[in-house]
């Protein structure tokens, strides 16, 4: 199934307040941060769906906005499609899909790590890849390198 | 306590009777055990910490990101053509796969067309580096199970990959052999020969290795029925590469979403069966790795049968912006899917470079198959995954 024709069949499930955007390298659906969640569920269980793995998750930080883009794949049928979720800079804030797929659990911490996006509902939402204490958002591009860690200069 | 310790990952019953035994005598409580950072069975470091009751374990905490050097902030900062020999430092075993990812990508991105010569030199180069990495592999898969000799056995054969390396581009284990738009020269004199020797040499070994390792009952007695992935698992943690094809599941970019010259070149795709214990088992991972070099082999030898002559770079320019756009690509590597995310605001530097590794994901399904496992076990199943950390941590 092309992007567009899930899509189609998404909107006939969920109806409106998702968007297809064809980008001939990436074609994206957009999601509204409070229904991603349902929106997975169906991508997930609906047999003729079948995306029973989340191949990547990642953000990207946007002038006006934090994005958070899921890649998901159908081992079973052999297509995949792409979700966008946009949250805003002064609070960004996005529910969880950890329940859905496992794999989503290191990976929204790795965003949440680097980003400092919150995903509402991760059963384990600490840091993974810099220490507990490190303070910023690394992948923000407005991240500030810090002078010295502990006292020692970096 | 007895139900907790469920011991059906052991094959031997003497193993079975002495931890029920001691299950009985030892009433003891549960205590947290650091693995690591520093530890033979990881490649890299990698600190786990373990809940135990004594040897058995009821968690695992895997602690991450002692190597992370920031890499996708580091891409940022730099334009298309220098972030290569970054690439290199992904997955230092498999530098060659790394390269090609990447390169790949970038070309999907900026529409640039290889020259065919160069995606046969990539295929062979890719697949050169797939055997030494599951070469090394093996080396320290027989350390972890207490076999000395493999690892010399392994590092002999690498040794005559990295001189063919060395000949082709000068490095021994980062090349930034390949380029945005095909690779840096051409094969240099004598490759193709003693690349085709190389490669009758080692089907030759294989056959000594699987004698020595492989069917060795000891090591069978070691590997096979533990760390037990089943394949529904496996895809919900995204695993993926030879530790996915183990636990049964056909499935390889390399055949499933073929890129470069792969639909030209014959090879199978390897999975587990579960032969001597269960299907998934680390064994059976083991194995997936050994019957991939035989398949390796068979692409090399057609792909230098194949070669055809002409340029190995097409005309890209020093600095070059490709149009505003994103890609996801990804390819197969030696430890799962490399996948790069590259999103393009039409500067010469990408505007956002997300690195999806294999290992990242493979590593993150250990823990919930760890459970009731014991200690020595536990180094066996994630020395069976080949985790590498730079990998993971980038």
């Amino acid at each position: 199934m092309t992007a567009n024709v899930i899509f189609e069949k998404l909107r006939a499930r969920f109806g409106e307040g998702i968007e297809f955007q064809d980008n001939s390298l990436l074609p994206f659906i957009k999601v509204r941060p409070d229904s991603i969640r349902k929106v997975a569920d169906i991508l997930r269980n609906n047999p003729d769906l079948g995306f029973d793995s989340l191949m990547c998750l990642t953000a990207v930080d946007n002038p006006a906005n934090f994005t958070i883009v899921y890649f998901l794949f159908s081992m079973k049928h052999q297509h995949k499609v792409t979700l966008k979720v946009e949250t805003p800079k002064d609070n960004p804030n996005v529910p969880t899909v950890e329940k859905i797929w496992s794999a989503a659990n290191w990976f929204e911490r790795e965003v949440y790590d680097l980003f400092g996006v919150k995903f509402d509902g991760h059963s384990n939402l600490v840091r993974i890849m810099l220490p507990d204490d490190w303070e910023g958002y690394p992948l923000r591009k407005d991240y500030q390198y810090p002078a010295t860690y502990r006292g020692l200069p970096l | 306590m007895s139900e907790k310790l469920k011991l059906d990952n052991r094959s031997t019953s003497i193993v079975k009777d002495a931890a029920s035994h001691m299950a009985e005598v030892v009433v003891g409580e549960e205590m947290l055990i650091n693995m690591g950072p520093q530890h033979p069975s990881t490649h890299g470091v990698l600190n786990k910490v373990l809940k135990t009751d004594g040897e058995i374990i009821s968690e695992v905490f895997p602690q991450i990101g002692y190597l992370h050097r920031g890499l996708e902030k580091i891409a940022e900062k730099l334009n298309y053509h220098q972030f290569m020999p970054y690439t290199d430092r992904i997955d230092y075993l498999a530098a060659m796969n790394c390269n090609l990812a990447y390169a790949m990508a970038i070309e999907k991105l900026a529409a640039i067309e290889v020259p065919k010569r160069a995606e046969y030199i990539r295929v062979i180069m890719a697949e050169l580096n797939r055997i030494a990495t599951h070469l090394v592999f093996m080396g320290t898969m027989g350390l972890e199970t207490g076999a000395w000799t493999p690892i010399v056995y392994g590092f002999r054969e690498r040794e005559e990959i990295l001189d063919l390396f060395e000949m082709t581009c000068g490095q021994r284990l980062t090349y930034n052999y390949m380029r945005i738009g095909g690779v840096s020269d051409d094969l240099p004199n004598g490759f193709v020969d003693k690349a085709r020797k190389f490669c009758d040499v080692l089907e030759k070994k294989l056959v000594e290795y699987n004698n020595l390792l492989s069917y060795n009952q000891i090591f069978i007695d070691r590997m096979a029925k533990v760390g037990v992935l089943p394949a529904d698992l496996a895809v919900d943690y995204g695993v993926t590469g030879p530790a996915l094809r183990g636990s049964g599941v056909k499935w390889d970019l390399r055949k499933n979403e073929p890129y470069s010259v792969y639909p030209e070149l014959e090879f199978d795709i390897p999975v587990g069966k579960g032969e001597l214990g269960k299907v998934g088992d680390a064994w059976d991972r083991y194995m997936v790795r050994m019957r991939e070099i035989e398949q390796s082999i068979r692409i090399v030898r057609q792909a230098l049968d194949k070669l055809p002559a002409g340029d190995v770079r097409a005309k890209v320019g020093r600095i070059f912006k490709p149009a505003q756009g994103e890609v996801y690509v990804r390819a197969e590597n030696p430890r799962g899917e490399l996948g790069f995310y590259v999103v393009s605001d039409g500067s010469a530097n990408p505007y956002r470079l997300k690195i999806r590794t294999g290992s990242f994901n493979n590593l993150s399904a250990v823990p919930p198959i760890s459970k009731g496992m014991m200690i020595s076990d536990f180094v066996i199943t994630l020395g069976s995954f080949d985790v590498v950390l730079p990998e993971i941590d980038r």
